[in-house]
């Protein structure tokens, strides 16, 4: 029997980007908020050295990420077959506890491309309705660029981060990404000190025609004191970035960032080992969530305004396990929950090794510190004749890699042995990678269930993902691999692998992207979107579905900028709007 | 046991960090561990999850996987096989944060891993079958096997199915874990001395590298494990380590392996190329 608490203003499920931003806006308003977090709680006194550098602690037994053994998914490329859980972490490990993915990250903190947000019409006017495949279910924002353009930046400078601005209202500048948006202003830190590798590829890709710029990065510059007066130190560039705390806080995280501003208030609570299982409806309005805690007990917190701000999975899961909303069926093409799943398979990718005397010292680095070109990225250039729609982001990496997880050798030497060793030994210091991110499609096939036979710790069936490349992904990889490998040539690369979407996605590869979207897809349809264009749910007007679970498809870029840009674009619609008038906002 | 005198020299240190910490604006940090330090010695070798005959087979099939050779020392020496046998008892190791419920049914080939048993499972399943299989082979088990039979049966791992595991999935496990064992800090039980991190020229805990990021200049240091970090080594103002040049007599290669026949099939002379597909 669960234990009824005191009712609160608003309850956020999940404290990572979304539900911290939430939770601090709502909070500095006047409500009182609690934000619920189903993994545990770690803060900067936690992050001490020197267990942060300890690789086989983060990167081996990924120590801020999520067990299986709790709860996992079930995966199937297609819906004839029987799903089988992903028992151990395989293409992409999920982070837990809070700050979630907003504190394992890399920080590279982009925004979606102005056609992101209307790649259907776009692609429609430029080369006709036939270019999207027959059975694409993509579909355009409800919102454009331009509207969400004040909640990025608001995001931006509450992370501090570090970047040349290609285009500030209009102008394009010089070293920043002259196909961006525009913004109001420029980045509030400059960019990060050039890795040697950077150079190489900025001076190989400026050579090719491209126009390299720094990937927009939440490692800090300089040191930085954020709107809500929140500081957060340089970057040391040590390398022990993604997967890893940063012990001098200079990695924007919900913990460096955002929660010292909502705890400040007086009105915020967070409680962690508080896994929701349910949200309770009655009518078109949610009443309470129900919990469990570390001893296994049951509590049901009644709110105002619930708001799903847990990892795109838990959203969708959250919604099919409360019956709030439809699901999605295939088969029948009805329904919207769990519908246009999509991720990042990381591709192409392009590992290289030089001969000469290039010295790439992998170990030093920051999880953003990347160079990238958008010249292919969206529609920036010419798609006639190529038979697929979208592009890539692709750039060259210097995120810091110890010997653990990087043993880069050239194509065809022996993977044990005196061969390897002396390979390893050779060109662990002469090595770098070229990675793209790729415009994913959303396809009727690709979507998220409730599984019918495994369960989760807590007795709760498993989300099943049923998932595969489609043809436009293969197309779009092929095409890409193919400019990966050019940019590698002209950096004068001894030896490179080249690496593309196969014939089927396997469960069992390492992909290691674990940018997730879809599920409940946010459009102007309520048959076919499961929340409006404030992330409002169609269904009940006092819940907010807010991560990248709200992406109808997923875009070159990384989710967390938009996500961040989303959770103040809500924060701003209930406070602006909602709470004078609660009822739907569309 | 470290002497006295030292020991209150590293005290200094520690509290002279301490002190400065305070004054770097804008640079929180978290609080360096400064408990005091103690001399824990040699930690014994001993296997705690190995029986003699298993251990005898790690201990074979690591001196090949990852050799003492005119590079130096090799996963042997590194005390890789110690570094296993911790991994079968602990938490990780023991695959205890690994989704183990079932059923097991059919799968298709791009579900991953779905084998009912756990890595020790694995380990324990794998290691008979391979020694049965140089039994029926060869007439001995693998441990006494000269080194280019041990090879062979190592090659062959890959591709035959064993009772109960498959040949490529102990393989794959096995030889997963001897690199980790070799790269690892040595606080988890293997790269023993850095031997793994020295030879590829890694520094272990990381310095400072706000001003030598950008450089294409060799970073030779001598490196730093955790516990040396908290035992010996002189740290900044945020307690990262202040890297000291490495001592002679590392061996590392000089200059570029000799490609091997396969890396020649590319049309383009200037370039080694391999597409693959994931």
């Amino acid at each position: 029997m669960a234990t009824r608490l005191k009712p609160v203003d608003v309850v956020t499920v999940g404290v990572g980007w979304a539900g911290s931003i939430l939770g601090k806006e709502l909070a500095q308003a006047g409500l009182k908020v609690v934000g619920l977090e189903r993994g545990d709680n770690r803060t900067q006194a936690d992050f001490a050295l020197p267990q942060t550098h300890d690789q086989y602690k983060y990167d081996r037994q990924l120590e801020l990420f999520e067990q299986t053994s709790r709860s996992t998914l079930t995966f199937r490329n297609d819906y004839r077959e029987v799903a089988r859980p992903m028992r151990r972490h395989g293409p992409f490990p999920w982070g837990q506890g809070v700050g979630g993915a907003g504190f394992h990250w890399a920080g590279w903190t982009w925004r979606h491309h102005p056609w992101d947000f209307k790649t259907k019409k776009m692609t429609t006017e430029r080369y006709g309705a036939n270019a999207i495949p027959a059975d694409a279910t993509i579909q355009d924002w409800p919102m454009t660029y331009e509207e969400l353009e004040p909640s990025y930046d608001k995001f931006e400078y509450t992370c501090g981060i570090s970047g040349t601005a290609g285009n500030i209202q209009g102008t394009i500048r010089p070293g920043g990404n002259p196909f961006e948006g525009a913004r109001t202003r420029d980045f509030p830190n400059p960019p990060l000190t050039r890795s040697y590798v950077e150079t190489l590829f900025t001076k190989a890709a400026t050579d090719l025609g491209y126009h390299p710029f720094p990937v927009p990065a939440a490692q800090m510059s300089r040191p930085y004191t954020n709107p809500d007066g929140i500081t957060m130190g340089a970057c040391l560039y040590c390398g022990y970035c993604m997967n890893y705390p940063c012990e001098v806080a200079a990695k924007a995280t919900p913990q460096t960032a955002v929660l010292p501003a909502a705890f400040k208030t007086g009105n915020y609570e967070l409680r962690s080992h508080a896994a929701v299982q349910r949200i309770n409806v009655s009518g078109n309005r949610a009443t309470s969530v129900t919990y469990v805690d570390a001893h296994g007990r049951e509590f049901e917190q009644p709110a105002d305004i619930i708001l799903l701000t847990a990892f795109t999975w838990s959203n969708t899961h959250l919604l099919l396990l409360s019956g709030l909303g439809k699901p999605y069926d295939p088969a029948k093409g009805t329904g919207v929950v769990g519908k246009n799943y999509a991720w990042h398979a990381g591709l192409p990718y392009v590992p290289m090794q030089f001969d000469k005397e290039v010295i790439t010292n992998p170990f030093m680095g920051a999880g953003a510190l990347c160079t990238s070109i958008a010249d292919l990225q969206g529609d920036n250039f010419d798609h006639a004749g190529l038979g697929f729609v979208g592009g890539a982001i692709i750039q060259i990496l210097a995120m810091g890699w110890g010997p653990l997880t990087f043993q880069p050798t050239p194509p065809g030497t022996p993977t044990w042995g005196s061969a390897w060793k002396k390979s390893v030994a050779y060109y662990y210091n002469r090595s770098a990678q070229i990675v793209g991110l790729h415009d994913h499609l959303s396809y009727r096939g690709n979507y998220l269930s409730l599984d019918p036979t495994y369960r989760d710790y807590w007795g709760n069936p498993l989300l099943r993902l049923t998932y595969d490349f489609g043809p436009n992904e293969r197309k779009l990889s092929q095409y890409l691999t193919g400019i990966g490998e050019k940019v590698a040539r002209a950096m004068g690369a001894s030896h490179y692998g080249s690496y593309g979407l196969g014939e089927h996605f396997d469960a069992g590869v390492p992909y290691g992207i674990i940018h997730q979207v879809g599920g409940a897809m946010t459009g102007s349809d309520p048959t076919k979107s499961v929340v409006n264009r404030y992330l409002q749910s169609w269904d009940a007007h006092n819940v907010f579905v807010v991560g990248a679970s709200a992406f109808p498809q997923i875009s070159s870029f990384n989710p967390t900028g938009t996500v961040g840009a989303l959770a103040y674009w809500t924060a701003g619609a209930i406070k602006d709007r909602y709470l004078r008038k609660p009822g739907p906002l569309v | 046991m470290i002497d006295r005198r030292e020991f209150l020299a590293v005290l200094a240190t520690a509290v002279a960090a301490l002190g400065t910490r305070e004054a770097i604006a804008g640079s929180p940090h978290a609080q360096r561990d400064v408990l005091p330090v103690a001399d824990l010695g040699s930690l014994q070798k001993a296997y705690t999850f190995f029986n003699p005959t298993e251990a005898e087979f790690i201990e074979a099939a690591i001196a090949r996987l990852i050799p003492n050779d005119d590079l130096g020392q090799g996963a042997l020496e590194a005390d890789v096989s110690y570094f296993i046998d911790r991994l079968m008892t602990s938490e990780y190791g023991s695959g205890a944060r690994f989704y183990n419920q079932g059923p097991f049914g059919d799968t298709t080939r791009y579900q991953g891993y779905q084998l009912p048993l756990t890595p020790p499972e694995v380990y324990r399943a794998g290691i008979a079958a391979t020694n049965r299989y140089c039994e029926e082979k060869h007439g001995k088990r693998f441990a006494q096997l000269d080194a280019g039979a041990q090879d062979e049966v190592l090659n062959a791992l890959q591709s035959i199915g064993l009772e109960k595991v498959p040949g490529a999935t102990f393989f794959g496990q096995l030889l997963s874990d001897t690199k980790d064992g070799f790269f690892s800090d040595p606080v988890y039980g293997g790269n023993r001395d850095m031997i793994g991190w020295k030879l590829v020229g890694f520094p272990g805990v990381a310095a400072n590298y706000a001003t030598t990021i950008g450089k294409n200049e060799p970073y030779d240091v001598a490196p730093v494990d955790l516990g040396a970090l908290r035992a010996r080594v002189p740290v900044d103002e945020h307690g990262h380590p202040i890297h000291q040049n490495a001592a002679a007599g590392v061996i590392r290669p000089t200059t570029a392996p000799v490609p091997s026949p396969s890396d020649r099939q590319t049309a383009d002379a200037a370039h080694t190329k391999t597409t693959f597909f994931v």
